[in-house]
């Protein structure tokens, strides 16, 4: 076994645990990716793919193991904007009274004073960040007035924004139109290239094989973890699935 | 307080100024309805408001026991305020009983414990105007604590507003850019707490929930914005107050009462004439004209 650089990392998991209260949501998982890699988790509803997210920002405390971000704990990489999280639209909500712009400016939060007053590097970092998703005539819509497409890509211009060089998104193509799908597949390129690397959970197979070099099949542990074409196989599906075959997996959400 | 046939609009506001207990009680529910109004923006979109209910009743014990004690009667309220929500998220965690029969089983045990005891000591407690709210008999030293507490309350908030609205937003992000959540979840029941306690002089324990919530509720109807939601929820929450305490000096009503209802009122009104919210959408009615 290869002697393990830490540096080389910017996600590293070991045997990682999480518990709620007693109640078992992920166990021994690992997981290692590269700058510039892109890795598709896949699991069944309750498999853990959240909790996952949430050991890696830190929102929920790991019971047993040891996560390194590019190197260092999960605390400094809180202090260094390097995780950024983009939910999915159901896991926000829609009706609260905030704009575009205010949505994408708390991707600057962290690295601004107590009282979060935006410096003309925060406000120029905003700008870019929306124009990049192609929101720039939406600067001050609330986001309620968004369709399902344009509320993900506010939540990307936040991450964008936050400067952060991991990214964790939960479903980022469900519920979104084709524009915002094709402008989040070339985004994605763009992101690899400048050495982001991309965790996605999502229920599409397609889309798995379209975007992830590696993919991390999940159910509360890890079933199989490799390259794309060599680990996305019915088998290691069917059991990440508990026993259903792929084909019926194609539908909505199982 | 005979209601004269020739009052006019001029004299039904400045008659009641003339008296002393009057302006105080103006002055002081302007300003307990400001500090509450404010916090409502936050509670009714962290969608707190059965936790408002909680903490507002559970602070009964702690009333009578720093009246009997002698002490500050915000310290007793603050005390069990914040350890009924200890206790509750305590119930939560170790036992299987869902969340809300929880609430409400840790704040009628508070209040019950309250009733009891007032009962029991039998000092000179009025408890009539600790449940329903006695703005036109405020001491000077209840006037010096209401001041002190609604200040701080309104400083927290200031500092922390953009935070706030962050945590009860995506309490995700603020925790993933490391921003802390714990603090500040714990600020804003803090904050609640003390609300709780100003707010219960003016409109008593079982109506002070109100406050709490009916102003963030209208607001949130009429905006999109943040910051607005916050000012309409502060000035909706003033203009009732003032609307409660004229109606209940002019005819003889309960004032907490007035008060509680007048922002009903408001947030009736805006229920069903609120420009893009509300029942009749007027907004969509004038556009159709131009």
């Amino acid at each position: 076994m290869e002697i393990i650089n830490y540096q080389n990392f910017r996600i590293e998991a070991e045997n990682i645990c999480v518990d709620y209260n007693g109640k078992v949501a992920l166990y021994d998982a690992n997981l290692r990716l590269k700058p510039g890699q892109i890795c598709g988790l896949v699991g069944m509803n309750g498999a853990g793919k959240t909790t996952f997210f949430n050991a890696l920002t830190g929102f929920v405390n790991i019971s047993k193991g040891k996560i390194r971000i590019n190197g260092e704990s999960v605390r400094s990489a809180q202090k260094d904007q390097t995780i950024a999280y983009v939910p999915q639209n159901e896991g926000i909500d829609s009706q609260f009274p905030i704009s575009v712009w205010d949505v994408v400016m708390m991707g600057r939060y962290g690295s601004m004073n107590i009282f979060r007053c935006p410096r003309e590097s925060d406000v120029q970092a905003v700008k870019d960040a929306i124009e990049r998703v192609d929101l720039t005539d939406h600067l001050s819509t609330p986001i309620g007035n968004l369709s399902g497409g344009q509320r993900k890509r506010t939540f990307l211009a936040r991450a964008i924004a936050q400067r952060a060089s991991i990214l964790l998104l939960d479903e980022p193509f469900s519920g979104v139109d084709i524009r915002t799908e094709k402008l989040i597949s070339e985004l994605f390129i763009q992101f690899k290239n400048e050495g982001k690397t991309i965790l996605l959970s999502t229920h599409d197979m397609i889309h798995v094989r379209e975007f992830c070099d590696l993919v991390l099949l999940i159910n509360k542990t890890v079933v199989a973890y490799g390259e794309t074409s060599e680990v996305f196989t019915p088998e290691n599906i069917t059991t990440t699935f508990g026993g259903i075959s792929p084909d019926s997996l194609f539908g909505p959400e199982s | 307080m005979e209601l004269c046939s020739f009052l006019t609009l001029d004299s039904f506001i400045k008659d009641p100024l003339t008296h002393d207990f009057m302006r105080k009680a103006l002055l002081m529910s302007s300003l307990v309805a400001a500090v509450c109004g404010f916090l409502s923006s936050y509670l009714t979109l962290k969608g707190w408001a059965l936790m408002g209910d909680a903490v507002s009743h559970s602070v009964m014990p702690g009333v009578v026991v720093a009246y009997a004690l002698g002490i500050p009667f915000s310290l007793g309220a603050f005390i069990f305020g914040v350890g009924s929500v200890a206790l509750i998220g305590f119930i939560k965690q170790k036992s299987r009983v869902k969340e809300d029969t929880v609430i409400g089983l840790v704040f009628t045990g508070f209040f019950a414990l309250g009733i009891v005891l007032v009962s029991k000591i039998k000092s000179n407690i009025d408890l009539h105007s600790i449940l329903f709210g006695s703005p036109l008999g405020i001491s000077l030293s209840d006037v010096k604590q209401t001041i002190f507490i609604s200040l701080l309350v309104v400083i927290l908030l200031s500092i922390f507003r953009k935070d706030l609205m962050l945590y009860c937003f995506d309490p995700r992000h603020a925790k993933t850019v490391g921003i802390n959540v714990f603090f500040l979840h714990y600020l804003l029941l803090t904050c609640l707490s003390l609300a709780a306690v100003v707010g219960l002089q003016s409109v008593g324990i079982i109506l002070v929930v109100a406050m709490l919530i009916t102003p963030g509720a209208t607001a949130y109807l009429l905006t999109d914005k943040f910051d607005n939601m916050t000012v309409i929820s502060v000035l909706s929450a003033i203009i009732s107050s003032l609307i409660g305490i004229y109606v209940s000096f002019w005819f003889d009503l309960e004032t907490g009462g007035s008060i509680v209802l007048a922002q009903t009122f408001i947030f009736l009104f805006a229920f069903l004439f609120a420009p893009r919210y509300g029942i009749f959408k007027l907004k969509k009615l004038f556009d159709g004209y131009k």
